[in-house]
């Protein structure tokens, strides 16, 4: 018995999300439907496709540091076209500005707001059972605050430098004073000023997804009830709420020492490039401090809830209840409560006290454990599953395999001796690109084919799914691993020409694979956009539940219309209950009314 | 096909570990070409490596234990799927046992690597356990631009003995850029400073790496085991010329590195007259 027939069919649609309305009929505008809509699951999709798009951008900033690591100084395609005057070359400024620019888009354009704003966005009301976020127009706003940032740091590859290079860290006094580099200059300034509106967009999706998950949720649906995709939002709004306006003061102390002269960050008497000395009286450890204080959290916050993500997607192909769902919801959270007291591990180098790099250091280290909790948990849930090896699946597995090795080589950069060594040389680039690609990403790659019916009513292509599996996770291996043994080659990080140190001159040949194993990988998500606009309108078309999957999200119409749901969802259980011996399929909807047995009481709704 | 993909997510680890298996022999490793090749050219350089190897054991022991596991279960859980065997999955919601054993022997392990590396770190980075010889004073200050290393030596007294270097710039001091000389077998103090943007400075023969911060002085101590030219060069982003602010540190003999200093100064102090210049250097 249900409450909702999961195989009533949806009829194909091609995109008028109101044909569903149900309740209230909402027909708007084309401007409020597809613009300026305060419906969550068109601003998740927003979100989505413009963060797919900068992907592409960010990507080609990436190939363009490729190229010149393995064909340094020879005219570059297509980026090459910019620079006619200078031959075709990367220059060594411009070099800088790829390096800071493909970091400053993966990171505020891409990985940001793809998880909190396109998945948060669209599953959350739908998880837990709610007609639509609690503050809609909040949450519109907090989309339409990004393309400000989009323009900004667009803005920024339009003055003197090309774009911001000092860095996605921006350390002062490169970044603080406009004479110190190329890009130093109002480039600088419209990055920072990018920065700031990306900062209010992600605030604004935090007090939304916090609210909502607090007092939205559908009658029975506890906490411990909650996907751990829910989790893993919440506990990211925390970590961003409070994490993120340390980084926007920071920002704009910055902005006004550049502007108004205040030296926060900058010592007295420093003269660059035959300037005035300055006034003084700052210290620019004080901005790593700060944003250290923001940053560190974020790494957290670009991958917890692809971990909450990657758990429903693993217990639903593996047609296994997630392994140690409280285990799993505890160590998130430890990770989000150490996350704040690690940050000084990116400074252990830099000339802070000392004592504080043993604490961090401690603190560092104890933060892999809750990590190494959920890989073992991860695989604890394939364990004795009967696994379907779909293309989400693929992605989900590449997940735990690759987080692996992000998260151990995370250990020696904690090990402070160690990291003297290894502190910004190629190992820290070969690290966080396995755990923000490696992880992070292959883990949207996952959850696009498994909510994408849901967002459109249609299946996306297994064969392309697959085949852009398989190129990206080769592509990816083939390019980062062998970072790892560039960096304990001692090869620093951000330097245009590597090889004219006689030490590192022997590894040019191993960076000319790399970029190859780049080029297929980067060139392999276009069949990511293909498949994805494609499907979007040719798509087999799907019901509302073709992953058999227990989550409330399913029985909503696919794609549900204003208010999600035909009427109230209950929740009677778990989301993970797959393949209970006393049922008769292998899943259980949370909204499945339990058959009543003899001599019981009419089931509890709400509240325990 | 699903057989496929288990094997395909086994390929990769062991690929990866034949890949660090070979790195050595292929040069793709620790830098060689300094005096002493692949071994650490410092006592300190040494522990850090040993550090490091010991971190290797762990984590590969973990990443060869975990694959295994995880390729254990993708081929169980294909064949699972094969046609006729229609049970259902494992209905398991964990185990209290298995979470309290997985997350114990993590955690001690945790902690004794953070435990077991304090005393490197400290014998680098806190003052109180700089070796003995460095208590003497630095030999330079280092000071960081862009896109060069300026380096201020003391000067040198009557005897020809290098005078202690003060805070201050002083008219006697002797400079050059992108030339740091130390002697050798013997630990030796610089004080690192940045002029305008961060530097770091970095030995990765030596291991050593410290960033130049404006407005700080920073004492950064290393020892040479052999003489020879090792590569000095900057390790965070300071401009378009990051790349090129290469120089060198030369390790030599005391006798030999009174004698730069001895030539320095000569030099330095040349005013043009060949006679006079000798006694300027030693006079003044």
């Amino acid at each position: 018995m249900s409450t909702v027939n999961p195989a009533i069919e949806t009829s194909p649609d091609h995109g008028h999300a109101d044909d569903h309305g149900h309740g209230h009929e909402h027909h708007g505008s084309f401007i409020s439907t597809y613009v300026f809509s305060t419906d969550h699951k068109m601003i998740g999709k927003q979100f989505l496709i413009t963060t797919l798009l900068c992907l592409f951008a960010g990507g080609a900033l990436a190939l363009g540091v490729r190229w010149q690591l393995a064909f340094r100084w020879e005219a570059m395609p297509f980026f090459g076209m910019l620079f006619k005057a200078e031959g075709g070359q990367i220059s060594p400024e411009f070099y800088t500005m790829l390096v800071t620019m493909h970091a400053t888009v993966m990171i505020f354009l891409v990985i940001i707001p793809i998880l909190a704003g396109a998945f948060g966005n669209f599953l959350i009301p739908l998880m837990i059972g709610a007609d639509d976020m609690a503050f809609p127009i909040l949450n519109m706003l907090s989309y339409w605050f990004m393309w400000p940032a989009i323009f900004s740091f667009g803005a920024s590859f339009f003055c003197a430098g090309y774009g911001s290079a000092s860095g996605w860290t921006t350390y002062p006094l490169l970044s603080a004073l406009p004479e110190a580099a190329p890009g130093s200059g109002h480039a600088q300034t419209f990055w920072l000023i990018g920065l700031t509106f990306i900062g209010f967009s992600s605030m604004m999706g935090s007090i939304n997804y916090m609210t909502t998950i607090i007092n939205m949720r559908a009658p029975g649906m506890t906490l411990f009830r909650m996907p751990l995709t829910i989790w893993s939002m919440l506990i990211t709004a925390i970590l961003q709420s409070f994490a993120l306006p340390v980084l926007t003061a920071a920002g704009f102390m910055l902005v006004t020492d550049r502007m108004l002269g205040t030296c926060f960050f900058i010592p007295s008497g420093v003269v660059v490039n035959d300037t005035a000395p300055t006034v003084g009286g700052g210290q620019p450890l004080l901005w790593q401090h700060l944003f250290w204080f923001y940053s560190h959290p974020a790494v957290y916050i670009m991958l917890l809830p692809a971990m909450g993500m990657v758990s429903d997607m693993l217990a639903c192909m593996s047609r296994k209840p997630i392994f140690g769902y409280k285990p799993m919801v505890y160590s998130m959270a430890a990770i989000a409560g150490l996350g704040f007291i690690v940050w000084g591990h990116h400074m252990f180098i830099s000339g802070m006290n000392p004592a504080l790099g043993m604490t961090f250091m401690v603190s560092t280290v104890m933060i892999a454990l809750p990590s190494a909790v959920k890989v073992f948990n991860w695989i604890g849930t394939m364990w004795g599953g009967r696994l379907v090896f779909n293309t989400v699946m693929l992605n989900c597995i590449a997940f735990v395999s690759l987080f692996i090795v992000g998260g151990l080589s995370g250990i020696f950069m904690a090990a402070v001796p160690v990291d003297i060594y290894i502190h910004d040389t190629y190992f820290i680039v070969a690290h966080f690109h396995y755990v923000l690609f490696g992880a992070t990403l292959f883990g949207c790659f996952g959850a696009i084919p498994f909510w994408f019916p849901k967002m459109y009513g249609r299946m996306m292509s297994e064969r392309l799914g697959k085949i852009h599996f398989f190129l990206t996770f080769i592509g990816f291996n083939g390019t980062f691993f062998p970072m790892h043994l560039l960096g304990v080659s001692g090869m620093p990080r951000r330097y245009a020409d590597p090889y004219q140190h006689e030490y590192l001159s022997h590894l040019l040949p191993m960076n000319k694979v790399m970029t190859c194993f780049a080029i297929l990988m980067g060139f392999a998500q276009l069949i990511l956009l293909f498949n994805f606009f494609y499907s979007r309108s040719f798509g087999k078309p799907s019901g509302r539940n073709p992953w058999n999957a227990n989550g409330l999200e399913w029985t909503a119409p696919s794609p549900p219309g204003h208010g999600n749901f035909e009427s109230v969802p209950i929740c009677y259980r778990g989301p993970y209950e797959y393949s209970d011996p006393n049922h008769s399929e292998d899943f259980w909807l949370q909204t499945d009314r339990p058959a009543p047995k003899s001599g019981d009481t009419p089931p509890v709704i709400a509240g325990h | 096909m699903k057989r496929f993909w288990c094997l395909f997510f086994m390929f990769w680890p062991i690929a990866a570990f034949v890949l660090c298996w070979i790195a050595p022999d292929m040069n793709w490793w620790y830098p060689s070409n300094g005096p002493t090749g692949m071994i650490a050219a410092s006592p300190l350089g040494k522990k850090i490596d040993s550090l490091f190897y010991m971190i290797l054991y762990i984590t590969t022991a973990t990443f060869i234990g975990t694959q295994v596991a995880l390729g254990y279960v993708l081929f169980k859980g294909a064949a699972a799927t094969d046609e006729g065997n229609t049970s259902k999955a494992w209905y398991s919601h964990g185990s209290h046992n298995l979470e309290v054993i997985w997350t114990v022997v993590p955690a001690c392990v945790l902690l004794f690597i953070a435990l077991y590396q304090m005393d490197v770190w400290a014998e680098y980075r806190v003052k109180t356990s700089f070796p003995q010889e460095t208590k003497r004073g630095a030999i330079a200050e280092v000071t960081a631009r862009q896109f060069e290393w300026r380096i201020r030596y003391p000067g040198l007294d009557k005897d020809g003995q290098p005078l202690p270097l003060m805070p201050k710039p002083q008219p006697t001091d002797l400079y050059t850029v992108n030339d740091l000389h130390a002697p050798v077998g013997t630990p030796v103090m610089i004080i690192l400073q940045s002029g305008v943007v961060q530097h770091s400075f970095f030995l990765p023969e030596l291991r050593i790496k410290q960033d130049a911060v404006p407005g700080l002085d920073i004492p950064v101590w290393f020892e040479a085991d052999k003489s020879g030219n090792y590569t000095l060069l900057c390790a965070e982003l300071c401009g378009w010329g990051h790349y090129k602010m290469k120089a060198r540190m030369v390790a030599e003999p005391e006798d030999q590195y009174l004698e730069f200093l001895r030539n320095l100064s000569k030099s330095q102090n040349y005013d043009g007259v060949p006679d006079a210049a000798t006694e300027v250097a030693a006079g003044e």
